[in-house]
């Protein structure tokens, strides 16, 4: 399962890696908000003992960090999950009927209004402001990728297909 | 003449003026501030400041510079609603109650609110109600009653240098909370209490003890001493709307005794015997050439720092122990004996300006027989408050004097409250010693003053001592990387964590800026001039003390009571970078130290030669790699432990490769000898 | 091509791409037109082209043996997109819409080699005739393209055609012909005022930074365009990043700076990922770097990614931001321009703004003013969406009135709705409404109206648009993207969107209008940052066209406009109800009452809304109200 598949991916390896982003960047102030967003795509989400060590590798203090961290809706101290899917709740999608969607889509994975992940971290659903596919109103990202024109039933025929290439991967 | 209006008055200006406010104060008016302090960086964000100018424009008083010609309404319509409805919105998420709060009766808000007449609070609380942080023993942080103006956050970082608060997370969410959001005992924090002088709310405040001292005073089985610090006498008086830097002394003694202490002491006295071991411990230092620069130990705020961040320096730490708990250990030690009573019967209680001399007293190495030596501690501010509760008129007290034999000091111990006292008092006894003549009272004008750093080369004879005096831990900062490099040739290093010294502690009543802290130093250097005795050598208590019980200074047995040594302390607790791979096979568990100081060392460095090595001799099966947050082992980093065996080493980088064949290798043999793989 | 060319021969090897071009195909990559199949559309043609031996390319034009042939390019956004995928074939200016793979074919033979039309992929306009070239459709005729000129017609992966189409050349000049303080009164006297949505006088700002004196300043671009509902910038940056890189260099030789930074939000990895291209291939033919064209003049461009704060758009936050802090606005004075980046000297100007300035250094001034008005030279762009017909982007001269914009350009209200106000500015700005339409669209005449032009976002709201929800809806975006610094604007906003979130909700009272009113009045002036500044207009806005409404949602518990869900309904009309029972059995909520055979009424406290009633009703008795 994910999960474990995450755990095993955990610490001293990518304590490692942390490291190297660290030396390319260099350690300057200006270059924290660029490191942090490496270790968040290395690691999907910035594990909280890695901003203590950025902190110190930086100079500053791990409070001044965990500020920073917090502050950007980009960053998460929370694990996300493996696929990430973003709801654009820009005007011309709201206008639309965004909110519809994202509760279609939590209901069908079985969140709570506050829960943005699932428990076996398989999916996380985001919503995003304006991703700028407004001519394709309402709009979603899925791992980067851009889908348009959703309707409830659509989003339910995308979210099987995604749920169902996981279950065969898991399978094989 | 340049000048600017302010409220149809013309007000001259120099163009020297910071802002506005400065200007604006110069008519006599101060305009209501939360997030603004004239020792900060300037932030804005209370918007309380904002006063109009003749074309109707807004600007916040605290960060405009005064133009000439400008025409200024600091109480127009419009600003004034402005400021009600902040006091409205702050109210409106704040856990009120005042009536039991620390803060009442000195909370800018609470004053505010009331002056503004702010009668109606129409919202209701839009946050959950969080739990208090009760981990620290010197400060107790209420997030329900902060209004988030970033004060404490900005003293912290950048005039304490530490930065163990900051802000989290983003609109309505943004709170103030230390590092993680863990809680404050359990990160940087050295427990300065500088956030507390600055905390306009009641969000961050003392600790209050003054229940289990009730409980003591009341305890028939108890015998209760006091010790005042030389700081509580020019402040304590501020509470009962005594102008500041009258010496309250004996008022206090009063109270105290009325309260039901049964003996009241001077901590001036054992700061007397403070000098005179630390400059023992100096001149000897001095001599061999060792150990230099010296540090002094009595803050115990920098002690903490030190632990935490200067593992290196703390052999330089003078090892003896602060005045407070120099009095603790020999009430414990001694004097309980002398009152004919076992040392559990014995109740110390400390009255100090400082926060973390809380955190000072329950250090387990200053116990006698299991005993604390100092039992509590309270701040000038619930000594205050104590003597409110009690309904004592403390003005109106009459003066009574200090019991016998600690009530006894001389003017050195008494100037240990203010920036530069310790050092001038080591100063009037070096000199002597030095010089081996005795002289009339020697005045080093040159480390005195509220300056951040201050340097003085005193020649004495054919020595010159070169001392430095810092307060505020930036500061301090500043001349230990100076020391690091070898950029400055200091003798003895005086250290106080709050700027200003001890008058200026984070239990020190509020206002605690930089103004009232001038008139508190002030105030002590007068009572020094006026000293018949100004020399802590000439103190004739002292004196007995030694010949009683201590020997002479520097004893063995002066330093069984009156010295210490340092731990390495980690900075932030509770965090571990584990492998979990657990297979069959019986993994040696190799832990590496990743904590700063060990970093800065090359345990990065170390770990992947180790990893390296393993890889080459085809042994990854069999060891397992960690690297974990401060083993506290700091100056002999990196440090590397093996296994659940609590010992550990430290191994250079360049050392490596014996490391793992003469240590590690052994120990894998050992290990699967065990097991069946 | 080596980087030891000069400028000049650099043009003239570019230039041929337009002298041995006979024909080019312009397909729309843009994000709605790539989403519709644009890239295979582009697959598509390629190989048709090769098949009939006319394909081209690029560094075949370069060379100059092929003389004739077609050259075939993706493209930035060319601005229709409720039509795409677009192609626009030059020369001609033809413009083809809803062009699938099936058409290619016959384009290429009936209009590539025989001139003739595709009548079928031709747009039409408002009467149903076929407009021949894009000049011909109402979409087009009244824009002006100053900003968006290279958008759709040149290929924004290759610096090449963008020197090709007149590229670059404003940089020399400006090295090589005129001086800073010429280059800074040429700006202002163009009157060019920063499109960021502050409006303020761009060649003022540049002046005021030159005045400084510091070795060290800055040129930084703002491309943090996060209004929502706003993609004029993205499209720039895809489409023409080089026309943003010019202007910026232009801005670094007239203040002084030899560094820059663009600041492009994370939301963008296209317009990122462009730009890095871009900025590559300047630096390689020494456009970009040291001694720029072999002068003494140096600038490096660099890129920063936001991190997800519509905040940091603020110009302090923004530079707190890049120096590595928490995006939180500081109290101004001092200003950027005298204490910026780590306390230098800095100009902050928009993608846009910094598009303009080429065309102006290259034509001067005096043209410039020829579009627009007196008060507002130029052009602005516009992302139109909402309730059109025809939304997408365009650019139009100042001047142009809101009914031109709404009816011409955008083709009226879809769905046969009826117009009801277009939100200008996004979540600072505010509504113009009928009474608005014939006024012209420039800086004064919408902030007199109580609005701001803003970044450029529009979106047309028709009758079935409740305003009191828009305005909530762009409250709750405020709040969330507020910084969380200062009083006003963090606690002031809260408690407005709670009383929005009341009113829509069906619980909001009279007073609730009264205390938004004054809590919008403290957090307009009392906030420390444009954001809190801002934030109340749409509400404050709304509550002055169309107090009606709120009053309904108060009053009467109800929305005109039928948007808000919570105050819907279920009503059942005595007149038509025959008692047959048969709802109130099917109520899960045990919600209707009555007496057999006469008409039943539904208890609002205990009706959920599920709407079983209405399906199961065999009378059609029930509504929803």
């Amino acid at each position: 399962m994910y999960q474990e598949e995450l755990k095993k991916q955990q610490p001293l390896r990518n304590f490692q890696r942390v490291n190297e982003i660290i030396e390319e960047h260099g350690k300057s102030r200006d270059k924290l908000i660029p490191i942090l967003q490496e270790v968040q795509k290395e690691f999907r989400y910035l594990p909280k003992e890695m901003l203590s060590f950025i902190a110190t590798a930086l100079g500053l203090s791990p409070a001044d960090v965990y500020g920073v961290a917090t502050f950007y809706a980009q960053f998460s101290t929370e694990p996300k999950g493996k696929h990430v899917i973003q709801v654009c709740d820009g005007t011309a999608c709201h206008v639309r009927g965004s909110m519809n969607l994202i509760k279609k889509l939590k209901e069908k994975l079985n969140l709570e209004a506050d829960q943005h992940t699932t428990e076996d971290l398989l999916v996380t659903i985001e919503t995003v402001n304006c991703i700028g596919a407004c001519a394709l109103a309402p709009a979603m990202m899925i791992d980067g990728k851009i889908f348009g024109h959703l309707t409830p039933e659509s989003i339910d025929a995308i979210l099987e297909d995604l749920l169902k290439n996981e279950r065969r991967k898991t399978n094989e | 003449m340049d000048y600017i209006t302010i409220n149809n008055k013309n007000v001259p200006i120099t163009g020297e003026e910071k802002n506005l406010l400065e200007v604006i104060k110069k008519v006599g008016i101060e305009i209501p501030t939360f997030c603004y302090h004239s020792e900060l960086s300037v932030y804005g964000a209370c918007r309380m400041c904002l006063v109009e100018d003749d074309k109707g424009n807004l600007m916040t008083a605290c960060s405009t510079k005064p133009r000439p010609g400008m025409k200024i309404n600091t109480h127009s319509a419009k600003v004034i609603k402005i400021r009600k409805t902040i006091i409205e919105l702050l109210l409106a998420n704040y856990h009120q109650d005042c009536t039991t709060c620390g803060k009442s009766g000195h909370c800018k808000l609470q004053s505010l609110a009331n002056s503004l007449g702010v009668d109606k609070i129409r919202f209701k609380p839009r946050k959950e109600y969080e739990e208090l942080d009760r981990s620290s023993l010197a400060i107790v942080r209420n997030p329900n009653k902060c209004i988030l103006c970033g004060d404490c956050v900005r003293m912290c970082s950048e005039v304490q240098g530490i930065g163990a608060l900051g802000f989290v997370h983003r609109g309505p969410k943004v709170s103030v909370a230390p590092a993680l959001e863990k809680n404050i005992a359990d990160v940087e924090c050295v427990n300065c209490g500088q956030c507390v002088a600055v905390c306009p709310t009641g969000a961050i405040i003392v600790n209050d003890n003054t229940q289990d001292v009730w409980e003591a005073l009341n305890n028939p089985e108890k015998v209760v001493i006091a010790q005042i610090a030389p700081a509580v006498r020019v402040s304590i008086g501020e509470e009962f709307g005594v102008p500041e830097g009258e010496n309250s002394l004996y008022k206090s003694v009063a109270a105290l005794k009325l309260m039901g202490f049964d003996k009241v002491f001077d901590t001036a006295f054992t700061a007397d015997l403070t000098v005179v071991e630390e400059t023992y411990e100096f001149l000897e230092r001095l001599e061999k050439g060792e150990r230099l620069p010296q540090f002094t130990s009595c803050c115990p705020g920098w002690v903490t720092y030190a632990e935490k961040n200067c593992p290196d320096l703390l052999p330089n730490l003078s090892s003896c122990k602060s005045p407070q708990q120099m009095f603790g250990s020999l009430a414990k030690k001694y004097y309980a004996k002398e009152l004919g009573i076992t040392p559990d019967k014995l109740v110390v209680v400390s009255i100090m300006p400082c926060t973390a001399k809380k955190f000072e007293a329950k250090r387990e190495e200053f116990k006698t027989n299991g005993e604390y030596d100092v039992d509590f501690v309270l701040t000038t501010v619930e000594l205050a408050r104590m003597i409110k509760e009690m309904g004592i008129n403390f003005n109106e007290l009459e003066p009574e004097s200090l019991d016998m034999p600690f009530g006894f000091f001389t003017g050195a111990g008494v100037i240990f409250a203010s920036s530069g006292g310790v050092a001038e008092a080591a100063l009037r006894l070096a000199a002597e010693k030095i010089t081996g003549t005795t002289f009339d009272a020697i005045d080093f004008y040159d480390v005195r003053g509220l300056k951040g750093i201050k340097e003085a080369a005193i020649t004495i004879g054919e020595t010159t001592v070169k001392v430095a005096v810092v307060s505020g831990l930036g500061n301090a900062q500043k001349i230990i990387e100076k020391v690091r490099k070898n950029e400055v040739q200091y003798d003895l290093i005086e250290v106080m964590a709050c700027p200003g010294g001890c008058v200026g502690g984070g239990g020190q009543p509020v206002p605690n800026d930089m103004e009232t802290r001038k008139k508190r130093a002030e105030a002590i250097y007068k009572i020094d001039a006026t000293m018949p005795l100004k020399k802590s050598q000439d103190n004739p208590a002292i004196v007995e003390i030694y010949r009683k019980w201590l020997d002479q200074p520097n004893s063995e047995k002066a330093h069984h009571a009156l010295h210490t040594n340092y731990i390495h302390r980690k900075r932030i607790s509770g965090m571990e970078i584990s492998d979990e791979t657990t297979e069959n096979i019986k993994k040696l568990e190799v832990s590496i130290c990743v904590g700063t100081n060990c970093y800065l060392k090359g345990s990065y460095d170390l770990m992947q030669k180790l990893i390296a090595l393993a890889e080459e001799k085809n042994m990854t099966e069999l060891l397992e790699f960690k690297g974990t947050f401060c083993m506290e082992n700091c100056a002999h980093g990196p440090s590397v432990k093996i296994g659940i065996d609590n010992h550990k080493y430290g191994v250079q980088k360049d050392e490596a490769e014996v490391f793992f064949n003469d240590v590690i290798i052994p120990k894998i043999k050992s290990l699967n000898k065990t097991t069946s793989v | 091509m080596n980087k030891t060319l000069t400028f000049n021969e650099l043009q003239k090897e570019c230039s041929k791409i337009i002298k041995n071009e006979k024909i080019r195909i312009n397909i729309c990559a843009g994000l709605g037109c790539v989403a519709k199949g644009s890239l295979e559309l582009y697959d598509e043609f390629k190989k048709v082209l090769k098949e009939k031996n006319l394909d081209t390319s690029i560094d075949v034009l370069l060379k100059e043996e092929k003389k004739e042939g077609v050259n075939t390019i993706k493209t930035g956004c060319i601005g229709i997109c409720e039509a795409g995928p677009v192609i626009l074939i030059t020369p001609g200016d033809i413009l083809y819409l809803h062009v699938q793979n099936k058409h290619v074919r016959e384009i290429i033979d009936k209009t590539i080699l025989n001139n003739e039309l595709v009548e079928e992929i031709l747009p039409k306009n408002y009467d149903g005739a076929v407009c021949k070239n894009i000049k011909e459709v109402p979409f087009y005729a009244k824009q002006e393209k100053i900003v968006l000129r290279n958008c759709g017609q040149i290929d924004p992966t290759d610096i090449r055609d963008y020197i090709a189409h007149n590229g670059y050349t404003a940089l020399y000049k400006s090295l090589f012909e005129l001086s800073p303080e010429e280059v800074i009164n040429i700006m202002i006297d163009s009157k060019l005022r920063g499109r960021g949505g502050g409006g303020f006088p761009t060649g003022l700002k540049w002046k005021f930074a030159a005045a400084e004196k510091d070795s060290k300043k800055y040129v930084v671009i703002n491309a943090d365009e996060g209004d929502p509902g706003a993609f004029m910038d993205r499209s720039v940056l895809e489409g023409d990043p080089h026309s943003v890189i010019e202007g910026a260099a232009i801005a670094a030789y007239a203040i002084g700076a030899n560094e820059g930074y663009i600041y492009v939000r994370a939301e963008y990895p296209l317009a990122v990922e462009r730009l890095q291209l871009a900025i590559q291939q300047a630096e390689k033919y020494n456009i970009l770097g040291e001694n720029i064209f072999g002068s003494n003049f140096s600038f490096h461009l660099k890129i920063k990614e936001g991190a997800g704060a519509f905040v940091c758009g603020e110009e302090t936050a923004l530079l707190a931001s890049i120096e590595g802090f928490r995006g939180m606005p500081k109290p101004k004075p001092p200003f950027p321009a005298q204490k910026g980046l780590w306390g230098h000297p800095t100009i902050i100007n928009n993608v846009e703004t910094m598009a303009c300035v080429a065309p102006i250094i290259n034509n001067g001034a005096d043209w410039f003013k020829k579009f627009g008005t007196p008060e507002s030279p130029g052009t602005k762009t516009f992302a139109l969406s909402g309730k059109l017909k025809n939304t997408g982007l365009v650019e139009i001269p100042f001047g142009v009135t809101l009914r031109e914009l709404v009816f011409d350009i955008g083709g009226g209200i879809k769905d046969d709705g009826k117009f009801k106000a277009v939100q200008i500015g996004g979540p600072s700005g505010g509504c113009l409404t009928e009474e608005h339409l014939d006024m012209p669209i420039d800086y004064d005449s919408i902030k007199k109206a109580g609005a701001i032009v803003g970044s450029g976002g529009l979106v047309v709201l028709d009758d079935k648009t409740c305003m009191v929800e828009t305005a909530r809806f762009f409250m709750s975006f405020t709040q969330a993207e507020s910084c969380g610094k200062c009083v006003p604007c963090r606690e002031g906003t809260n408690r407005m969107l709670e009383i929005l979130n009341r009113i829509v909700s069906g619980e909001g009272t009279l007073e609730d209008i009264d205390l938004l009113e004054e809590i919008g009045f403290v957090v307009k002036e009392g906030s420390l940052c444009g954001l809190g500044k801002t934030a109340p207009n749409p509400v404050l806005s709304t509550l002055k066209y169309f107090k009606e409404e709120y009053l309904a949602h108060i009053e009467e518990k109800t929305c005109p406009a039928r948007q808000c869900k919570k105050l819907e309904y279920y009503y059942i009309d005595p007149d038509k109800c025959k008692g047959c029972t048969i709802c109130a059995k099917q109520c899960p909520s045990r919600a209707i009452f009555g007496i057999p055979k006469e008409p039943f009424f539904i208890s609002q406290e205990r009706c959920v809304k599920c709407g079983i009633c209405i399906t199961v009703c065999p009378f059609g008795a029930i509504e929803l109200k």
